[in-house]
């Protein structure tokens, strides 16, 4: 993984109106509506939240702390959306911050009992980062339904670790504490697999990918995500990627690229 | 490189991205998306084993009610199925509640002659007030109170989200976006409702597609009139038995004929003002549930009905006694009204209908629900008396005027055409925040519907057909 910008923190105050303590960890939770994120959330931060805006919209923002053994993590609740492609304010902030906000992991809470569906958002953040922990929530729900996850399965076909969890009856919140963790630390190398697109697509993909390259935002966005999202006609993320450039000082800026150069 | 020529090229490579997208007709936003679709379902393949019955119930029912095949014809008979209840229940009781309350205007009349009031004070709050009040209760009513809960039941049962499903498609090549179904159905019930939820559109532009197009399909406040016309013209000639079915038909198609014009339109001004690119949208389809009657009941009539009923009954108790003064204060040999109807006569005549018929079009302008009962008002203040009780009594007062099938045609597509009501147009206002696209909102329709039934009108005439 590429280092951090140093003025990260800027970006994260400034863009998303969040201030990390330092050395926290800060965990972006992103998931479909009404799959338990919000039991998740005040199942794992307790008493310790602080609830407002996004910056400039009428959109909720929760914020939860909680320490896990010598590590402090910050949870940021995103909003629930079906996919990230931007359609809404509600997605555009999910996946600004998961782009620019640059969290040290993204949890992805699943539905259990309707995975298919929900399995496109977790698809659709891999294609962005690779610090990402699946969670497979109301597993509970999905066993009275007769639907049986095989999480095994699943972490080999995405390539991240996947945890099956019902944050309503608290159970296995632990190991998905420890799996943060280790990702966190860097200790668990997570390895997302590409989703394999038509040909139509790869080839288009495939004549933009040099162009992008050369603009050297390497160390912000994965090319080949912004060349998807150019295919699909997302002329916001122009403009978002202008607006975080515009927030890094030059100085470091120039310097980074004469290096790069 | 500096950010100067960083955005420089960012915007370089937007223009190049703009080229490969143009040359492959933009397949690629629904491609880009159906392909991760496909991989979600391979992997839940895989790595999820259900062994449920009750889910295989709902995936069948959605595969019928939303293939492509089978998805559409289901939806016109349960469309038309509904418009036939509505139609052939409202019938009985209109009837009753029409003799009760003109009966008890013959008592009103018969109070006002034993106290001596002046013809005037009479004139003005029975034969016009409380006269136009008693029609709109009559026609109004009983079909909104078969057609309001059936509609919630829909809803309930979680029809209405397949439908949204299956218009999608037909929106996107329309290059507008699929929650337009969703304000259409609204409209249904009231194109000011209507054009309010469009704000679950995010796009702008397809936004303010929406709200211009809302109109074009009937909202409560005109089906009585559709429908009292309907009944009368399309199927007084036929057998009895036959009359409902044939009215529910016409209905269907008529807002058949409404859905196709929102097409259009929405097309033509996403290739002309309104520029643009569909977006796409994800539709939860939620499971098929039992309804709950008691709620079904009580939104519709607390809700829907008595809500429409009020706005109603607020604006045609006043428009029916200016109604009422205008029809019966003379100038010269004639009266008011019939100076206007007179004055409008060149132009209506040219659509096809009479100088009255535009004029109850104009005066309907702050709600549609009560443009047929200043119609019927202003025919009778002419001097032909007739107890309205029976359709075929109504037909007779129509035919009477001078009316043939093509008027009736005609005040159905002009009725179903034409520029929206006052609240519309002020909510409109509110939601765009713009007098020049209020006034498209009032111009367009306009347009639409005087072109529609001039064209109709000559041609007919120039067959010969009449």
């Amino acid at each position: 993984m590429h280092s951090l910008p140093i003025d990260h923190s800027i970006i994260l105050r400034n863009l998303f109106g969040i201030t990390p303590k330092q050395n926290q960890a800060v965990i972006a939770l992103a998931g479909n509506p009404n799959v338990g994120k919000s039991t998740l959330f005040n199942a794992l931060t307790g008493l310790r939240q602080h609830t407002g805006n996004w910056p400039g919209k009428t959109v909720d923002n929760a914020q939860g702390a909680f320490t896990y053994k010598d590590k402090s993590f910050l949870l940021i609740d995103l909003p629930g959306t079906y996919s990230i492609l931007a359609h809404t304010v509600e997605e555009e902030i999910a996946r600004d911050f998961i782009c620019f906000g640059k969290p040290n992991v993204t949890l992805v809470v699943l539905d259990a009992t309707s995975m298919e569906r929900n399995l496109n958002l977790a698809l659709q953040v891999m294609e962005i980062t690779s610090n990402i922990v699946v969670c497979v929530n109301l597993i509970d729900e999905a066993k009275k339904q007769n639907i049986i996850v095989d999480t095994t399965l699943l972490e080999n076909e995405l390539g991240v670790p996947v945890i099956a969890t019902s944050a309503r009856n608290k159970t296995g919140l632990k190991e998905l504490c420890e799996t943060l963790y280790l990702v966190a630390r860097g200790k668990l190398i997570t390895q997302p697999k590409n989703i394999t697109y038509s040909e139509e697509i790869e080839n288009a993909v495939n004549i933009l990918l040099p162009k992008i390259e050369q603009l050297n935002i390497g160390c912000i966005l994965n090319p080949r995500w912004v060349a998807l999202r150019l295919l699909d006609g997302d002329k916001k993320i122009i403009s978002n990627i202008c607006r975080y450039l515009d927030l890094q000082p030059s100085k470091y800026y120039e310097r980074e690229v004469e290096i790069t150069l | 490189m500096n950010y100067a020529t960083k955005s420089q090229a960012l915007s370089n490579l937007w223009e190049d991205s703009n080229k490969i997208r143009t040359t492959s007709e933009n397949i690629f936003s629904d491609k880009i998306v159906s392909d991760i679709y496909k991989s979600a379902e391979l992997i839940a393949k895989k790595s999820v084993r259900k062994n449920s019955k009750k889910l295989d119930f709902t995936s069948k029912l959605d595969n019928i009610l939303t293939s492509k095949i089978t998805g559409y014809p289901i939806m016109l008979i349960i469309l038309g199925f509904i418009l036939w209840l509505t139609i052939s229940g409202a019938n009985f009781p209109s009837k009753i509640l029409a003799k009760a309350l003109f009966s008890i205007q013959d008592i009103l009349t018969g109070l006002f002659l034993a106290t001596g009031a002046p013809d005037w004070l009479h004139g003005v709050l029975v034969l016009g007030l409380y006269r136009s009040s008693a029609w709109v209760l009559s026609v109004m009513l009983p079909p909104m109170a078969i057609f309001f809960p059936l509609f919630t039941l829909l809803e309930d049962l979680g029809v209405l989200p397949r439908v949204a499903f299956n218009l999608d498609h037909l929106f996107k090549k329309a290059k507008a976006c699929g929650k337009q179904s969703l304000t259409m159905c609204m409209g249904f019930g009231c194109n000011a409702a209507g054009v309010v939820s469009c704000r679950i559109i995010d796009s702008p532009r397809e936004r303010l597609i929406a709200i211009l197009t809302n109109n074009f399909v009937p909202c409560n406040g005109r089906y009585p009139t559709l429908i009292a016309i309907g009944t009368i013209f399309g199927a007084g000639s036929l057998a009895q038995q036959y009359q409902t079915t044939v009215a529910a038909g016409i209905i269907t198609i008529l807002i058949l004929i409404g859905i196709a014009v929102t097409f259009t339109v929405s097309w033509l001004l996403s290739h002309t003002l309104l520029k643009g690119e569909a977006s796409s949208m994800v539709l939860e389809l939620p499971p098929y549930r039992k309804p709950k009657i008691l709620s079904v009941i009580y939104r519709s009539i607390i809700d829907r009905t008595l809500f429409v009923l009020k706005r109603a009954l607020i604006i045609a108790a006043p428009a029916g006694a200016i109604t009422w003064i205008m029809a019966n204060v003379f100038i010269g040999d004639f009266s008011i009204l019939t100076h206007t109807a007179n004055f409008l006569q060149p132009v209506a005549g040219a659509i096809g209908l009479d100088g009255f018929i535009l004029l109850a079009f104009i005066l309907g302008l702050p709600a549609n629900e009560i443009v047929f009962p200043i119609l019927i008002m202003s025919y009778l203040s002419n001097g032909y008396i007739v107890e309205l009780d029976s359709i075929t009594e109504l037909q007779n007062l129509l035919v009477s005027n001078g009316w043939t099938w093509l008027t009736a045609v005609n005040t159905m597509i002009f009725c179903l055409l034409h520029w929206p009501c006052a609240t519309t147009l002020i909510t409109t206002l509110k939601e765009t925040g713009s007098k020049k696209w209020t006034f498209l909102a009032f111009l367009m329709p306009t347009c639409i519907a005087f072109a529609v039934c001039f064209i109709l009108t000559q041609t007919v005439h120039i067959l010969g057909l009449i």
